[in-house]
C-alpha cells in the first residue's frame, strides 16, 4: 500500500499511568484513552464507547480489554472492536513504547487484524 | 439507484421478524416506516404471561428498542393509527395526521380480542388480555384484590388466571365448552388440566354460559350472571375468549376481506403492492394466531420485497400452555374420525398422558400432557408426513424407545435431524443451534440466546438446548455444576470465600495462582469480587486494589451517562443546617453544576459534575465539614431516620439519634453490596424501614429489628430479626449482622438474596440467640472499621491518586494533525 508516514507524538512515560490502568489524552476534537496492561504494554483508543459512548478510560482493564464502566461492553485494546455477541467497534490508534516513553500518532487510527 | 420507500401498518412481532429478515438479506434496499397504534417500541407478546404473573418486566420483552430503529434508519410513528390509505396516490395516513408515501406496503394490523356482546361488556372493570395495556390494567387491578372472572378456558384466558392467581387475586374461569383448551386438547387432557387448575386454587367452571355482568351504581363491575342463575362476585371480568383479525383498515380501501385480509401464496393482497402480514390475514381459508406461522410468513415477505418468489404454504401449529409447572403439548389436528386411529398412553400416577392421531401411517396430530419431551420429535414427524407403519409399536413411548434399546432424553435430542425444529417461536432448527454452539464456542445458554434466539423468546425449549449443549460440548457442558464466579475459574464464590481464609491468600495475585485461575489477570467480573473478599477479610493487612474497583469506587462519585459524576455528601441520618446548605449552595455556583436533586436515602445530590473539578468540589464541601456519602459505594449508604421523640407526637424513642449513631458507627465499610438503613420512631413506619437491607421500627418496649427487605429489582417486605431493648443492644445487633452478611454474602448479592440462601433462622440463631458469636461478629466489625473509617475525599483534597482526575496530556491542534 502506500508509504507509511507516521506523525508520532509523545504523550508521557509509562510510569505516569497505573498498571491496568488508563489515563486520557486531550487533543481538540477528542479524548484518546492510554491504557497500560498488567505487562506494561500501551494501547489507544478514542475514549468513546461504539455502544453508548461511554468513557472507556474509566473501565476495568483486564487480559487485553477494557469493559466499558456504562454498560459492561468488553472492548478489545488492540482493536477496538467489541468482544462477545456485541457488535462495535471504537478508533485504536498505533502507539510506540521507547524505553518508557509513549508516543502515539493520531493520523493513523488503524484497524489491526 | 433510488431507494424504495416500505411502509409498515402495525409494529407487532411479525412485522419485526420481516424488517430482521429483510435488513439481513439487504440492508439498503428500502427506506421503511412504521405506524404503531401503540405507544411504544416493538415487544415479545408471547411474553405478556409471564409479565402479568411478574416473573418478566416490561423492559425484559421488548424486541427492538428505540436503538434499533435509530441504527436501521427506521422510522417510527408511535401512537399513530392509521386511518387512511390512498391507493391511486400510494400514501398512508395516520389518526394524528402524519402522510407518508409508499412504493411497498406492508398491512400487519394483528388481530383484536373478541368480545362477547353480553349486558354489562361496557362496564369499569372488563378487561380483555392483548397487549401490554390490558397487563398493566390487569396488575393494577391485582393490587386491590378481590376476585377475578376470566371468561374463556382456553390458552389466552388460562395463562392470564394463572398470573392473576400469582398476583394474589381469587380467580375463576368460565369456559362454555365441556373441557378446557378444547381446541387444542382432546377430552382426557383437557380434564387433567382442570384438575391442575384447581389445585392451584383456581375455581374451574366449564358447560358455564355467561348471562350478564352486573355492574353497582358507579358503573364498576360487581359481578358476573350465569344462565343457570348463578351469580359470582367479580372485581374484574377479563375476556379471553379469543381474537379475530384486525382487517377493518383493509376492508375500508377496498382490498379483498373475508374473515380476514385475502393473500395468495406469495402474500400479496388484492393490490401488487400491498402484502399483509399476521393475524390479520387470512390464507387459505386459515387465520393464525399462533407466532409461528406468522414468522413464515415474514420470511416469504421479506424475500418478495426483493423481487424474489418465495411462496407460503401454510403451517401445522403447535402449541405449548406457559403457565410455569404445567407442561402441555398440542400439535397438528386430533379431531375423531373414521379414517384415524389414535394410540393413549395414560399413567395416572405420574399425571401423564399421550395421545397420537394416526391417519394413512402418518401421525397428524398428538397431544402430550405431563411429560413434554418427545413434542418437537413428534412434530417433525407430523409435518414431514413420516411413514410409522415399522414403529407403531412404541411410537407412544417417544422416540428414545426407537430402534433398539432406550435412549436418554439427550441421546434423543441428539438422534434429531439437522433440520428439526426446536424453537418454535423463532423457527430455529436444531443445525443452526449446533452449529453456532461449534463456530461461535458456546458454553451456555445465554450464548446460545444471543446468537440464535433460540429459547429466547418463550423459554419453553430451554430443556432442549440444553441438551444440545450437552450433546454438542460432552463432558465440557455441566450445568449442574456450581456456577462459576465467571468465565476465570471453574470456582463458585463459596469456595473461593472458603479459601482465602483457610489457604490464608492476602493478595489478588495469590488468589488467582493458588485457586488455578485460567485467564492472566481475572477479568471485570471477578477482581472486585476478589478484592472485596480480601478487604474483608483482611482488613489490617490488604492493600485495597483500586484498579479492580469499579470507576465509583476508585474515584469516589457517581458516573454518569454522559461521563460527568455526581457528588452526595454524608448527612447523619438525614439531618442538615443552614450552614451545610449553605456550603452546597456555594458549591453548585462556584462549580456551575447543573443539577441538585434530593435522593431517597435523605441527602443531596449534586449532578453533571466535571471529574476534573472533583477534588476541588471536595476541598470545598470539607471546609464545611462535610465527608463523602459514600453512594456509589458497594457499602453503607445511608440510615434513614424519621424525626422520632423528638418532634413527632407518635415518636416512641429517639429514632434520629439512634440512626446517626448507627451511621457515625457503620460508615466507611464495605460490603458484598450497597447497605441502606433505616430507623422509624413508631410503627407507622414513616422512614419505611421494613424494605430496607436492615430496619428498625421503635416501639414503646424497645426496639424491633429487620433484615432482608428490598424496593428495587424485587420488591421484599423485610423479616423480623428479633426485638432488644436498649439502643446498644439495637446498635450491637445490627452490627453483627452486617459483619455476618459481610463474611459470608457473594460479591453483589443484596442482603435479602445472602439471607434466603442461608436461611432467615440461621441467621436469627447466630444473632439473636447466641451471644458469643454476636459479639465475636461485632468485635471483627469494630477492628475492621479501623482500617475503613478514612474519608476518601479530603484523602484525594490532600494528593492521593492525583493522576485520576489529570488528563496525561493536552495536545494542542497542530500536534494532532
Amino acid at each position: 500500500m502506500n508509504a507509511e508516514i507516521r506523525n508520532w507524538i509523545q504523550i508521557g512515560s509509562l510510569e505516569d499511568i497505573p498498571r491496568q490502568g488508563a489515563r486520557c489524552v486531550k487533543t481538540r476534537g477528542m479524548t484518546v484513552a492510554v491504557f497500560r496492561t498488567a505487562t506494561d504494554d500501551v494501547f489507544a483508543l478514542e475514549d468513546k464507547c461504539p455502544h453508548k459512548k461511554g468513557p472507556l478510560s474509566q473501565g476495568i482493564v483486564h487480559d487485553g480489554c477494557v469493559t466499558c464502566p456504562l454498560h459492561n461492553w468488553v472492548i478489545s485494546l488492540e482493536t477496538g472492536a467489541a468482544q462477545g455477541a456485541d457488535d462495535g467497534r471504537t478508533l485504536a490508534f498505533p502507539v510506540r513504547l521507547e524505553d518508557s516513553r509513549i508516543y502515539i500518532d493520531l493520523s493513523h487510527s488503524h484497524e489491526a487484524v | 439507484m433510488r431507494k424504495q420507500k416500505l411502509v409498515i401498518v402495525g409494529n407487532g412481532m411479525a412485522p419485526g421478524r420481516m424488517l430482521e429478515y429483510l435488513f439481513d438479506r439487504n440492508r439498503d434496499a428500502f427506506k421503511v416506516t412504521i405506524f404503531n397504534a401503540e405507544p411504544r417500541v416493538n415487544y415479545n407478546r408471547l411474553m405478556l404471561s409471564p409479565v402479568l404473573s411478574g416473573e418478566k418486566t416490561y423492559e425484559d420483552i421488548i424486541t427492538h428498542g428505540d436503538d434499533w430503529y435509530g441504527e436501521h434508519g427506521v422510522t417510527l410513528h408511535k401512537s399513530a393509527r392509521v386511518s387512511e390509505i390512498d391507493r391511486e396516490a400510494k400514501t398512508v395516513t395516520s389518526e394524528n395526521g402524519v402522510t407518508e408515501p409508499y412504493d411497498k406496503l406492508v398491512i400487519a394490523t394483528g388481530s383484536d380480542p373478541f368480545i362477547i356482546p353480553l349486558p354489562g361488556k361496557d362496564l369499569d372493570g372488563v378487561l380483555t388480555y392483548r397487549d401490554l395495556d390490558d397487563v398493566e390494567r390487569m396488575l393494577d387491578a391485582a393490587k386491590r384484590g378481590g376476585r377475578a372472572v376470566v371468561i374463556g378456558g382456553g390458552l389466552l384466558g388460562l395463562e392470564a388466571a394463572a398470573g392473576l392467581k400469582m398476583q394474589g387475586m381469587e380467580v375463576t374461569v368460565l369456559h362454555l365448552m365441556p373441557t378446557l383448551m378444547e381446541r387444542q386438547l382432546d377430552p382426557a387432557a383437557g380434564f387433567l388440566l382442570e384438575e391442575e387448575f384447581k389445585r392451584r386454587g383456581i375455581d374451574v367452571r366449564t358447560k358455564a354460559n355467561s348471562h350478564e355482568i352486573v355492574g353497582d351504581e358507579a358503573g364498576r363491575v360487581k359481578a358476573i350472571r350465569l344462565d343457570d342463575g348463578t351469580e359470582i362476585e367479580a372485581s374484574i371480568v377479563v375476556m379471553a375468549v379469543g381474537i379475530r383479525p384486525s382487517a377493518e383498515l383493509a376492508r375500508t380501501v377496498g382490498l379483498e376481506v373475508n374473515r380476514g385480509v385475502l393473500v395468495g401464496d406469495d402474500m400479496r393482497t388484492s393490490d401488487e403492492d400491498i402484502f399483509a402480514l399476521g393475524e390479520c390475514v387470512e390464507h387459505r381459508s386459515m387465520c393464525y394466531g399462533l407466532v409461528a406461522p406468522l414468522y413464515e410468513m415474514a420470511g416469504v415477505i421479506a424475500e418478495n420485497l426483493l423481487e424474489g418468489e418465495a411462496e407460503y404454504t401454510g403451517s401445522a401449529t403447535a402449541t405449548k400452555l406457559k403457565v410455569t409447572g404445567v407442561d402441555l403439548y398440542s400439535a397438528g389436528d386430533f379431531a375423531d374420525g373414521e379414517d384415524r386411529e389414535e394410540i393413549v398412553l395414560r399413567d395416572a400416577s405420574a399425571g401423564v398422558y399421550k395421545r397420537l392421531v394416526l391417519k394413512d401411517n402418518a401421525i397428524i396430530g398428538a397431544v402430550l400432557y405431563g411429560e413434554t419431551s418427545d413434542g418437537p420429535w413428534f412434530f417433525d414427524l407430523i409435518k414431514k408426513r413420516t411413514d410409522v407403519s415399522e414403529m407403531r409399536e412404541t411410537l407412544i413411548f417417544g422416540q428414545a424407545y426407537q430402534g433398539g434399546a432406550p435412549l436418554d432424553p439427550t441421546a434423543a435430542v441428539a438422534a434429531l435431524p439437522d433440520d428439526a425444529e426446536i424453537c418454535g417461536c423463532n423457527g430455529i432448527c436444531k443445525g443452526k443451534i449446533v452449529s453456532a454452539i461449534t463456530e461461535k464456542s458456546l458454553t451456555n445458554l445465554d450464548g446460545v440466546r444471543a446468537h440464535t434466539k433460540a429459547s429466547a423468546s418463550c423459554g419453553t425449549c430451554t430443556g432442549l438446548v440444553e441438551q444440545l449443549l450437552q450433546v454438542t460440548l460432552g463432558d465440557a457442558y455441566n450445568p449442574a455444576a456450581v456456577t462459576p464466579m465467571c468465565g476465570c475459574t471453574h470456582l463458585g464464590h463459596n469456595d473461593v470465600r472458603r479459601l482465602i481464609k483457610s489457604k490464608e491468600l492476602k493478595t489478588i495475585s495469590a488468589v488467582m495462582q493458588e485457586l488455578e485461575w485460567t485467564s492472566s489477570g481475572g477479568c471485570a467480573k471477578c477482581r472486585p469480587a476478589l478484592n472485596y473478599y480480601l478487604v474483608s477479610d483482611w482488613p489490617d493487612e490488604y492493600a485495597d486494589d483500586y484498579q479492580s474497583r469499579f470507576i465509583n469506587e476508585r474515584v469516589h462519585a457517581n458516573i454518569q451517562k454522559d461521563g460527568t459524576y455526581s457528588v452526595v455528601p454524608r448527612m447523619w441520618g438525614g439531618m442538615t443546617s443552614s450552614k451545610e446548605l449553605r456550603a452546597i449552595a456555594d458549591v453548585v455556583d462556584k462549580f456551575d453544576i447543573p443539577a441538585v436533586k434530593c435522593t431517597g436515602g435523605q441527602r443531596i445530590d449534586m449532578l453533571g459534575i466535571k471529574k476534573e473539578d472533583l477534588p476541588a468540589v471536595w476541598a470545598d464541601l470539607g471546609k464545611a465539614g462535610f465527608v463523602s456519602g459514600q453512594a456509589y459505594a458497594k457499602g453503607l449508604r445511608t440510615v434513614k431516620t424519621c424525626v422520632g421523640t423528638d418532634w413527632c407526637r407518635f415518636g416512641t424513642q429517639d429514632s434520629t439519634g439512634l440512626g446517626i449513631k448507627i451511621e457515625k458507627f457503620m460508615w466507611g465499610s464495605w460490603t458484598p453490596a450497597k447497605l441502606k438503613l433505616a430507623v422509624s420512631g413508631c410503627p407507622r413506619n414513616c422512614a419505611e424501614a421494613t424494605c430496607k437491607d436492615i430496619g428498625i421500627i421503635c416501639v414503646d418496649s424497645g426496639f424491633e429489628i429487620h433484615f432482608a427487605g428490598a424496593a428495587g429489582l424485587d420488591i421484599k417486605g423485610t423479616e423480623v430479626l428479633g426485638q432488644v431493648k436498649t439502643e446498644e443492644d439495637a446498635l450491637e445487633h445490627v452490627v453483627a449482622l452486617a459483619q455476618m452478611y459481610r463474611e459470608q454474602g457473594h460479591y453483589l448479592e443484596r442482603i435479602y438474596k445472602w439471607a434466603k440462601r442461608i436461611g432467615y433462622d440461621e441467621v436469627r440463631r447466630q444473632i439473636m440467640d447466641d451471644a458469643e458469636k454476636r459479639t465475636a461478629y461485632f468485635d471483627r466489625f469494630v477492628h475492621s472499621q479501623k482500617f475503613a473509617q478514612i474519608d476518601p475525599w479530603s484523602e484525594r483534597v490532600s494528593g492521593k491518586d492525583k493522576h485520576e482526575f489529570k488528563p496525561m496530556a493536552v495536545l494542542s491542534q497542530e500536534a494532532a494533525e
